[in-house]
């Protein structure tokens, strides 16, 4: 790949470089635009730890905080399982229980565990360090969406405690049902939610902005935009999408708080109920359902690209080999991210929208599979005649291409209305969602935590703890979800809180016991990976400098693991793509970003 | 080292693609803070969509007759009904305010520490006399005409629901840029961007640069009132 550099052409500059000796013009980099970052230096405990505007110390309050309201999100599955699988014997969940299991579990992973932790907790750890910069561009407004982000989970945990419970919507909140009486969680319950969910996306959007700008402004010398690893890019138009699907998800829940408090009717159709027309009437509930999946689609895609672009990068380290087609990556991440505006109403076939809506989004959707699939290719490219090391982050990685075909192909038949329509609202369409938006990121969640725990700690993870926590989360997985496909097949709607001697049934009672005990072993494996992680914490095994071999810059700062300004002195000066592995003809396995080619004469690869 | 100069760039669609196949910067020669305005603007702008959207939604799908605007938001003055009096004035009122902004941006980029100062309380007084207008257009059609968001007599409901909640939003918008207008004028005044005084908050140093930061929100802000005036009152 050659990147053709404009200033090589120009030659009127004088090529010094960060050193101010002599350098050769091929080492040549741009001077630097702008002074380096001024930092708020933290004097006391509570400004270095709690209050933090450190990014990198963000970013693990939020990891911390997303995981603890996933746990969370975990029991709640649990219970369900229980009841589908076992309903005589465990009879602790009510049919409103069960409700709101199902609607806090599905809103807690979806938007407080994944979005949160791949763009708060990954971006602000990862984004300062790979792009080489000292900190995110405004500390202080990160810190404040870190708390902002806690007081929309606090509020999210508080509806548990509130009378009537949290709300038992459907993670979709759909109005009228989600706040007429009769749903359960429908007085303050459903209210908490949204309130929750609008200081969430208030929260995000402070530190999407900062993302947004340091990728865009504050790179290193010689960082070009596609010199960023995959990982960047992910993240990045991650962010861009969230801060253009948030506002309709925040003007939704506006509306219907207002519908709720005080009786507007936006959302509210003439409504009978309980032999009396309600004050309401004259809104669309239609209406929601378009606000609501202008955000949903695109969240699909914010927590999907940050997982490409970190499993991209784990692959080519792990795989000692850059990754295929590294141009074509980037587009095709941007064009998904750009696609993911003009599909939402695939997921409402069944609304009775105009059918030619439907044609429209069925032919959107499709066309999404042609990056998606340029994607795939290239991740097994990367791996075809690479040097493979199986470590854990690479298992896990596999176990993410896998599980994302697996997912993407179901998303063929669910985008087509014709399948769609019969399978809507069956555990077809549970079993796809969670294959490809639950499974496949956490995958990558998981390989990524292992790959990058050496950074943050200075400590591996327990290497057979992680192999036993990869193979039973792996089959596990499938343990679960391929029944489920076959369940949503026979026709078992979804959202039912018990069939146990339904018709739907009859071959499905072994099938449904199998994927409870399945859930629960997965379930359970979850926590040998948290002892994992807090014990490896201070027992680890030490892990040396850079112990993959990996060439972007968050493994070469000074100090390991990176402290406060990331840099030292002297931020970096970028040379070079992050894939620089087996390079023919160097003597080295691999060179880093910040070499500069004469440090590397015989390299015969271009250097991008 | 050879510096950083943004007049020998190339410009044009080459200087695009220059800029963004270049380091450092996307945006060259734009400070941080005002590149993060735009992109936080341009999410802003998704928010004000998705509500008027919504209303045009509301307005098309209604089966009660949409009431007639100028009918609804006319004053009488003098014992004649002038139809959207009170609304031009808070129009005139709001975009006179913009012009101050945009002086007061001038002046603070030449360092003219008082002229800046005053416009920018000239722009909040332009501000807090629209949020107050507002207020009195709120309080008649509440009060005078009865008008509710679940209810109104003009017609169909959802019109005072829409009219109260984008006007409120847009009305927080004004209200915190006042707020701001306010602060910053104080900081001018005092001096803090010219002895580099740092922040109460974040403890950094900040210049003149966030005058026309704030003074990009205020445009912005008189440029959506431009969007809720032709829906709302011409519609």
């Amino acid at each position: 790949m050659s990147d053709e550099y404009i200033d090589n052409k120009i030659e009127t500059k004088s090529a010094d470089s960060s050193s101010g000796g002599y350098a050769p013009p091929a080492d040549h980099i741009p001077a630097k635009e702008a002074p380096d970052q001024e930092l708020y230096h933290a004097k006391s405990f509570w400004t270095k730890w709690v209050f933090c505007q450190d990014a990198k110390v963000i970013g693990v309050q939020y990891a911390l905080t997303a995981t603890a309201i996933g746990m969370i999100g975990l029991i709640l599955s649990w219970g369900m399982r229980l009841q589908l699988g076992f309903p005589e014997t465990f009879s602790f969940l009510g049919p409103a229980t069960y409700y709101q299991s199902v609607t806090m579990h599905g809103m807690i992973m979806v938007i407080y565990l994944l979005t949160a932790l791949f763009l708060g907790g990954f971006g602000n750890y990862l984004i300062p360090l790979m792009v080489g910069a000292r900190d995110m561009v405004f500390p202080y407004v990160n810190m404040v969406s870190y708390w902002m982000f806690l007081v929309a989970v606090i509020v999210l945990i508080a509806s548990f405690f509130v009378p009537g419970g949290p709300t038992g919507a459907g993670w979709t909140l759909y109005p009228p049902q989600a706040i007429l009486p009769g749903t359960p969680g429908s007085e303050l319950g459903i209210v908490l939610m949204l309130v929750s969910l609008s200081l969430f996306v208030i929260g995000f959007t402070m530190g999407g902005l900062n993302y947004v700008i340091t990728v865009l402004q504050a790179r290193t010398r010689g960082m070009t935009l596609m010199r960023m690893p995959l990982t960047i890019w992910g993240i990045f138009t991650a962010t861009v999408l969230a801060l253009l699907a948030f506002p309709a998800l925040f003007v939704a829940c506006i509306m219907m708080t207002l519908d709720n408090l005080i009786g507007t009717s936006f959302f509210m159709p003439e409504i009978f109920t309980m032999g009396e027309k309600l004050e309401t009437g004259g809104g669309s509930p239609i209406l929601f359902q378009h606000l609501f999946w202008f955000f949903g689609h695109p969240e699909v895609y914010i927590v999907a690209l940050p997982a490409f672009g970190i499993v991209s990068d784990v692959i080519s380290v792990h795989a000692r080999k850059n990754i295929f087609g590294y141009r074509m990556m980037v587009w095709a991440i941007v064009i998904i991210g750009a696609l993911s505006f003009i599909v939402w109403a695939h997921h409402m076939y069944v609304s009775g929208m105009n059918p030619w809506f439907g044609f429209f989004f069925a032919t959107t959707t499709l066309i999404i599979a042609v990056p998606t699939a340029i994607k795939v290719y290239n991740w097994v490219l990367t791996l075809w005649r690479g040097n493979i090391h199986l470590t854990i982050p690479m298992l896990f990685s596999l176990g993410f291409i896998v599980t994302f075909v697996n997912g993407g192909i179901t998303g063929l038949f669910l985008g087509n209305v014709i399948i769609d329509v019969p399978l809507s609202d069956t555990y077809f369409v549970v079993a796809h969602f969670h294959m490809v938006m639950g499974i496949a990121p956490l995958m990558v969640v998981f390989a990524a935590i292992y790959h990058w725990y050496p950074l943050i700690t200075g400590r591996h993870l327990n290497q057979t703890l992680g192999k036993i926590h990869f193979w039973i989360t792996f089959i596990g997985a499938y343990a679960i979800y391929f029944p489920m496909h076959y369940l949503g097949f026979i026709g078992v709607p979804r959202r039912y809180f018990e069939m146990y001697d339904s018709p739907y049934m009859a071959s499905g009672v072994g099938l449904n016991q199998f994927i409870t005990v399945a859930a629960l072993i997965v379930g359970f494996t979850q926590f040998i990976f948290l002892y994992n992680i807090f014990t490896s914490w201070y027992k680890g095994e030490k892990s040396e400098r850079n112990p993959w071999k990996a060439n972007s810059l968050e493994w070469h700062t000074p100090d390991y693991p990176p402290t406060h300004g990331n840099f030292g002195k002297e931020l970096p000066v970028v040379h070079r793509w992050p894939y620089d592995f087996s390079v023919p003809g160097s003597d080295k396995e691999y060179i880093p970003q910040h070499v500069a080619p004469s440090e590397v004469p015989a390299a015969k690869v271009e250097k991008t | 080292m050879s510096q950083f100069d943004i007049e020998k760039l190339p410009k044009g669609s080459k200087g695009f693609m220059y800029d963004w196949g270049s380091d450092q910067r996307a945006f060259k020669g734009v400070p941080w803070g005002k590149a993060m305005m735009w992109i936080f603007l341009l999410s802003d702008t998704f928010i004000f969509s998705c509500f008027l959207i919504s209303l045009m939604t509301a307005r098309a799908s209604t089966v009660v007759p949409w009431p007639y605007a100028s009918e609804v938001f006319g004053l009488t003055v003098f014992g004649t009904s002038v139809p959207l009096l009170l609304i031009a004035i808070m129009t005139f009122v709001l975009i006179t305010s913009s012009g101050t902004m945009a002086i007061a941006v001038k002046y603070g980029y030449e360092k003219n520490r008082k002229l800046c100062g005053w416009f920018l309380l000239a722009t909040a007084i332009g501000g807090l006399t629209f949020v107050g207008m507002q207020a009195f257009e709120w309080s008649k059609l509440i009060f005078h005409d009865g008008v509710r968001p679940w209810y109104n007599p003009f017609g169909a409901e959802q019109f005072g629901a829409f009219f109260f909640m984008v006007t409120g939003f847009h009305g927080t918008h004004v209200s915190i840029g006042v707020i701001f207008l306010f602060i910053f004028a104080r900081k001018v005044f005092r001096g803090d961007f010219d002895t580099g005084r740092k922040g109460y908050f974040t403890s950094m140093k900040s210049d003149y640069e966030a005058i026309e930061i704030l003074g990009l929100y205020w445009h912005f802000v008189d440029l959506v009132w431009v969007f809720i005036f032709a829906f709302f009152y011409l519609w």
